[in-house]
This record gives structure tokens, sequence and C-alpha cells, in this order.
């Protein structure tokens, strides 16, 4: 139905508009993510083993980090101007609309840092092939981590301060995701065979694309009654 | 003949504070139904009663004769809700924030321009909307209506900020909008004096 799709690319590109006019906020989650990553090799120390051994980890924790700082924003400035309520009595599925959302969030926060990571790779000693493992791991990831974050930011999206419980929502969730990317690349690091992660993360990803638009939908309804 | 949009004995509880209880209506084509009381009244609440936003704890809404849970995007489709909060994006221009409104609407068949022009505000198109007074921003949120192309329109407090002939036009648009056959529900302070069919609702 081009109808729906009409309706996905209307939300995203409005959200798009939104950052475009004012990029601070969603630069906030890349900064966050650049200065974890690029501090952590002056403090560990400059030895290539050490790095390497570290590195995986490091950046997947910052990347899952850098994602919750930018999923509080997801729905609270539609809230906080009505358009939300707008949204709710709109002749459209609240799903397509909640996915069109969730897609210019990625777009936003999540694919700055795919595209980032490999300069954050070469601060780790990493070997080319091992950044691109990173990419794809982290591409598949953040879009895993945009989905789930956008249940719980639709869920508490009518609490004043709700980051922290957003966070106890989300954390849970996503450990999957942080286990199988940063294991992923280690395993690449280590020369071992690695396709097994990135079809976990893929189907991971599959997953929540399909199952969560309706539960954020769902979460979008019961916060604003 | 049923009513295209009922409500018998609605009972709505927030908490532990009955809202309301025992009110009725049955609006038909080119019916006006003005909502009455003070502020904290319930006035807002029973508008998103109405729209399903909030669950009645008795009684019923019925949209031509069945229950709007069942006919949710047909009912939305057919309504225009005027929020106290406006809905418009601060940062995007008027023309950004109704083309966004239209593309959710393929269907209207209103122009833009006829409808800026009538609200006054055609030559506000290019400013960002933060940069409007709060009254030129309700007549978008108006344009918006306009533009809905909806039968019913849901009016909170519609001459919250605007100037004398601001309200003046609201009642104008009203009554055209009732003379095509429309229905308009509005919460509203001030006495609502138009000549066409109305009820009351009186909140306690």
């Amino acid at each position: 139905m081009p109808g729906l799709f009409g309706v996905l690319f209307a939300t995203a590109r409005r959200d798009l508009t939104l950052v475009w006019k004012r990029p601070g906020d969603s630069l906030n989650p890349l900064f966050f993510f650049a200065m974890v990553a690029s501090l952590f090799p002056l403090a560990v120390g400059p030895t290539p083993e050490q790095l390497q051994f570290a590195g995986p980890g490091v950046l997947w924790v910052a990347a899952l980090l850098a994602m919750l700082l930018s999923l509080n924003s997801l729905f609270m400035s539609d809230f906080e101007d009505g358009s939300l309520e707008q949204l709710l009595v709109s002749p459209q599925p609240l799903v397509v609309m909640a996915l069109g959302k969730t897609i210019a969030h990625w777009l936003t926060s999540g694919l700055p840092l795919v595209i980032l990571s490999p300069v954050m790779a070469l601060a780790f000693q990493m070997e080319l092939e091992v950044a691109g493992v990173l990419m794809v791991t982290l591409a598949l990831g953040t879009i895993s981590l945009s989905l789930l974050g956008s249940v719980g930011a639709a869920l508490t999206v009518g609490l004043h301060r709700g980051t922290a419980l957003l966070s106890l929502l989300i954390l849970p969730l996503s450990m999957p995701v942080l286990i199988f990317g940063a294991r992923t690349v280690s395993l690449a690091a280590a020369g071992d065979a690695y396709s097994a992660g990135i079809y976990a993360l893929a189907a991971y990803a599959v997953g929540a694309l399909t199952l969560v638009p309706f539960a954020t939908s769902a979460a979008l309804r019961i916060s604003n009654s | 003949m049923t009513a295209k949009l009922s409500g018998h004995d609605l009972t709505l509880v927030r908490g532990d504070r009955c809202l309301f209880t025992g009110v009725s209506f049955a609006l038909e084509s080119e019916n006006l139904l003005v909502l009455e009381g003070r502020n904290g009244s319930g006035k807002t609440s029973l508008l998103k009663a109405i729209v399903g936003m909030i669950d009645l704890e008795e009684g019923e809404i019925r949209w031509n004769g069945r229950p709007v849970r069942e006919v949710r995007q047909e009912f939305f489709g057919s309504l225009v809700w005027v929020a106290h909060r406006t809905g418009l994006k601060s940062d995007l221009n008027l023309v950004e924030n109704l083309r966004f409104e239209s593309n959710l609407r393929p269907e209207s068949r209103h122009d833009m321009d006829a409808v800026l022009d009538r609200l006054g505000i055609q030559r506000l198109r290019k400013l960002p909307l933060r940069s409007l007074s709060a009254g030129q921003q309700r007549r978008v949120a108006l344009a918006r209506m306009l533009l809905a192309d909806a039968s019913l329109w849901l009016m909170d407090e519609p001459f919250t900020n605007l100037d004398r002939e601001g309200r003046a036009l609201v009642l104008d648009l009203v009554k055209e909008h009732l003379g095509r056959g429309g229905m308009c529900i509005m919460a509203a302070h001030q006495d609502i004096d138009l000549d066409v069919a109305t009820q009351r609702v009186m909140l306690q």
C-alpha cells in the first residue's frame, strides 16, 4: 500500500527536518561516543595488546550508552507541544507513525555512530577487517537498540525525569545485543569465525523491527491516558 | 434515525475523584454541542474520552450507532481535534507544519492558500512557528483544522489567545461548517450564542 509508505516517509521526514534545523541535541550522543572511545586508549596505555583486548568491549559499551542518552528525547518534544496527542487521533495507523519516528531516530543517532566507529577503531589499533566487523555489528545492534528504546521512551514519555526508569527498562533487553556485538568483534580480532554472531544480531534486529512498533504504539496509548 | 455521535450516561473518574456522572448527548449533522463548566470541571477530559484517549468509568461513545472502539480508524478519519496545546512544531515553519498534516490526510481537498488567506496568516508562511505570537499560532492550528476537511470538529477553548476579530472568525467558521452539514463540539468559557441548533452540557 503506497499510502502507508507515504505516512512512514512523512513522519520520518518531519523528524529529520527538525534535527536538521536544530542539530545540537542529536549530536550530543555522538560526542559522548567519540570522547569515551578516544579518552580510553589514553588512560589504559599505548600497548597494542591491551588496546586490542579492551577495544571491542569499550566501543560497544560506549555505543550502547550513547544510544540510551539519545532515547529520552524520542517522544519528549512531541509530548510537550501536543503533537503526540494529534498523532494519537490521526486517521493513520499509529504503528506506522511510531516506526517512522524510530527510523528517523536511528538515522540521526545510530547511523552516525556506525559511520564514526572505524575511526574510533583506529584508536584501539584494530585491523581493517575487524573495524569492518565492528561497523556491521554496530549497524545491526543500533537498529535493535533504537527499536527497543522506542518502547521504553513511549512508556516513560509522560513521566518527568523518566531517564533512569527508561534505562532500567531497556538495559535487560539490550544485553543480548551488547554480548553478541562485543563478542563477535573480539572473535574477529582473534582471527576466529565470527559470522554466527552477525546472524544472531541480524535476527534480533529483524525480530525487533517486526514486533516492536506494535508495542511502541500500544505503549504510547497507555502513557497518554 | 440514530445520532451520528452520541454518549449516554457517561461517568469519568480520574484518580479517586469523580469528574462528572450522568452526562448524555446526541449529536446530528448541523449540531453544535457546547461543553460548559468551571476550570477543572472535566471539559478537556470529556473531549479526550470522546476520542478514546482516556477510558470512561461508565457509558459509551457511539459513532453512527457503533461503539467508537470498533470503528476507531474511521472515526479518527472524520474528526479533527483542536487541543489546548497546538500540536505544531515550533522549529518548523507554517507550510512545513501544515504539509505534514496534509500528508496524513491525503484525501483532503482544501486549498492551502485560500485557508491561509481566510485566517490572515498568508504572510507568515516562511517564519518558524517559534517566532509567531500565541494568537498567530492558534490561527495556524485553526488552519490545520480547516485543511483536515473533517466532519466533526472538537475544539478545546478555541478562543484562547485570539483577538476580538479572531474570536468572531472562529464563530463564523463554525457556523459555515455546520451549514455544510458538519458537527462541532466546543469546550468554552464564554457564552456561545450562534443561530444554530445548539445543545449544552453543563459539567459540575
